[in-house]
């Protein structure tokens, strides 16, 4: 995304303004299940912060409660310092979210995918709405894609299609709940390309759930660990070379013991 | 008392979602491919259907009258009574249970299926609403093709009861009289009647259907029994729609 025209704000022309993400105290029960225990930290404007941890530990409710999909059982989470979930922020802020699953449209092809919330939001006509996608489509080389419904889809170019269509939003707040989980090494270099090239050039804001770490050690500016609903490592990604915890240091380095494997100790 | 729980929570996030939907109205010019594209779906599903039954129902109620009325002398009523009953009952209330069937539950099953895979989710934080998106143009073209369908199964009733009338052995009146007596006794306003209640219908289903479909929460099993809540609140709510429009209408 190289053009300086695409980073303008589609709804006012006005040059994009970083906006930064802080959470309170953030917990969330589902019933009885507490799956978020008071966490708390902020991601400043035009940083890249990567939030790492095991499967189930709260990655995807996290980015849920940004987005305002989820609201906070007790805390705040505040964008641009006004709450998530109010109708202001909706309406100023630009914010996409690359779900886990894609969460692409089903009934439309890959093009109408892309297209709809520059139609929805009548950003420019249709030739412009065109050159746009054609644009996304092809940085994650997805250009013969296009006709495509999304059954016809792997995975990989699913989770690839919805980086496109998040792209295509040219959001201020990017959050990508593992956008590399099922990619190639090469693809997955790309996306991290990506995500540093909107920060440099564009100041956009990026919070990226990933298992991936040569992502982390890249491009992140601060590395968060969330494990059992609780921030276990908040740091820059340097730190993670020696980690001072051992579950933060288990996780990121497990050793395959044959010796003594974990679902062994488990039933001891 | 889950049940009436559940109930109450539907009431009111129907009407919610019934006031969010008319608020984007005015969004319907610039919707109108899709407002198009749903009014083909209702009549290109129900119209092949609503004509089939319509046709059995007209030529039973014909056949039903006139055995009725074998001894009692004149049979020229029987056109006045497919008239009526077909105009202010049966048409609007067999429009509405076919609508229930073939639109009402796929749109159910649509919008569930959305809501199960996250596309709804997706339209929210895109800032896109479902009730400007998905509800609004499915309403729009609901009231209007259901005085469309409404008049179509009307008179293709009146038509089967008048086949039915001429060629069975113990009836045996003529079209000309069947449709004498009819246009003699009934006037428009029993046929506006039928349509209004057909409205109403349809209006209704529509919108329980879109607000079932987009309430569903868990994974996909949960589809199948949104469809069959679906089916199920409509029937009924037609049932009883149907006494009180009438009623209100007297
Ligand atoms: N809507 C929900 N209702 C109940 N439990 C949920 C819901 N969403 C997530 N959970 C639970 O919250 C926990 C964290 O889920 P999630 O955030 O998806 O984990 P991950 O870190 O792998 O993304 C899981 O135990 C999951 O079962
Ligand atoms: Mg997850």
């Amino acid at each position: 995304m190289a053009d300086p025209q695409t980073t303008r704000n589609p709804f006012t022309d006005a040059e994009s303004q970083a906006v930064g993400v802080e959470i309170h105290d953030l917990s969330k029960r589902f019933g009885q299940v507490e799956v978020l225990k008071q966490i708390s930290f902020s991601v400043a404007p035009g940083e890249i912060f990567v939030l790492m941890g095991p499967s189930g530990s709260g990655k995807s409710v996290l980015l849920k409660h940004i987005v305002a999909l989820e609201k906070p059982t007790s805390g705040r989470v505040l964008v641009d310092g006004r709450e998530a979930a109010s109708e202001e922020i909706r309406e100023t802020v630009r914010m996409a979210l690359v779900f886990q699953a894609g969460a692409l449209f089903n009934s439309m092809s890959v093009y109408d995918n892309l297209a709809l919330y520059p139609r929805e939001h009548r950003v420019t006509n249709e030739q412009g709405i065109r050159e746009k996608v054609m644009r996304a489509l092809q940085i994650l080389s997805l250009e013969n894609a296009h006709q495509k419904y999304p059954s016809e889809l792997s995975g990989g170019m699913k989770k690839r299609v919805a980086i496109a269509r998040a792209l295509v939003m040219e959001p201020q707040l990017m959050l990508y709940d593992e956008p590399t989980s099922e990619l190639d090494p090469v693809m997955s270099a790309t996306i991290s390309e990506i995500i540093a090239t909107l920060k440099e050039q564009y100041h956009v804001t990026s919070i990226v759930v990933s298992h991936d770490r040569e992502l982390a050690l890249n491009i992140a500016d601060r590395v968060g660990i969330l494990m059992g609903g609780r921030l276990v490592f908040l740091g820059p990604p340097a730190e993670l070379a020696q980690p001072k915890d051992p579950r933060v240091a288990d996780f990121l380095n497990p050793r395959i013991d044959l010796q003594n494997p974990r679902f062994k100790q488990l039933e001891t | 008392m889950r049940t009436l729980n559940r109930v109450l929570e539907g009431i009111g996030s129907t009407i919610l979602l019934l006031l969010r939907s008319v608020a984007y109205l005015p969004t319907l010019p610039r919707q109108f491919g899709r407002f198009v594209e749903q009014c083909y779906l209702i009549g290109y599903t129900t119209l092949p259907i609503v004509a089939i039954l319509s046709f059995f129902i007209g030529s039973v109620l014909a056949l039903q009258s006139g055995y009725a009325a074998q001894n009692l002398g004149p049979k020229q009523f029987i056109g006045l009574l497919v008239g009526l009953t077909m105009a202010r009952e049966l048409g609007p209330v067999m429009v509405a249970v076919l609508l229930t069937g073939r639109v009402g539950s796929a749109i159910a099953a649509e919008l569930a299926s959305m809501k199960v895979y996250q596309e709804i989710d997706a339209l929210e934080t895109m800032n896109i609403p479902p009730a400007r998106m998905l509800v609004m143009p499915r309403l729009a073209a609901t009231l209007f093709m259901m005085p469309v369908l409404t008049i179509i199964a009307d008179l293709v009733g009146w038509f089967g009861g008048a086949i039915i009338a001429k060629y069975t052995s113990f009836i045996a009146i003529e079209p000309a009289s069947y449709f004498a007596t009819m246009r003699q006794y009934m006037d428009f306003d029993d046929v506006l009647n039928g349509l209004i209640k057909a409205e109403v219908f349809g209006f209704v289903i529509v919108l329980v259907c879109c607000n079932i479909g987009l309430n569903t929460r868990g994974g996909p099993r949960e589809i199948g029994a949104a469809v069959t809540r679906a089916v199920v609140a409509s029937l009924i709510l037609i049932l009883v729609l149907d006494y009180f429009v009438t009623k209100a209408l007297m």
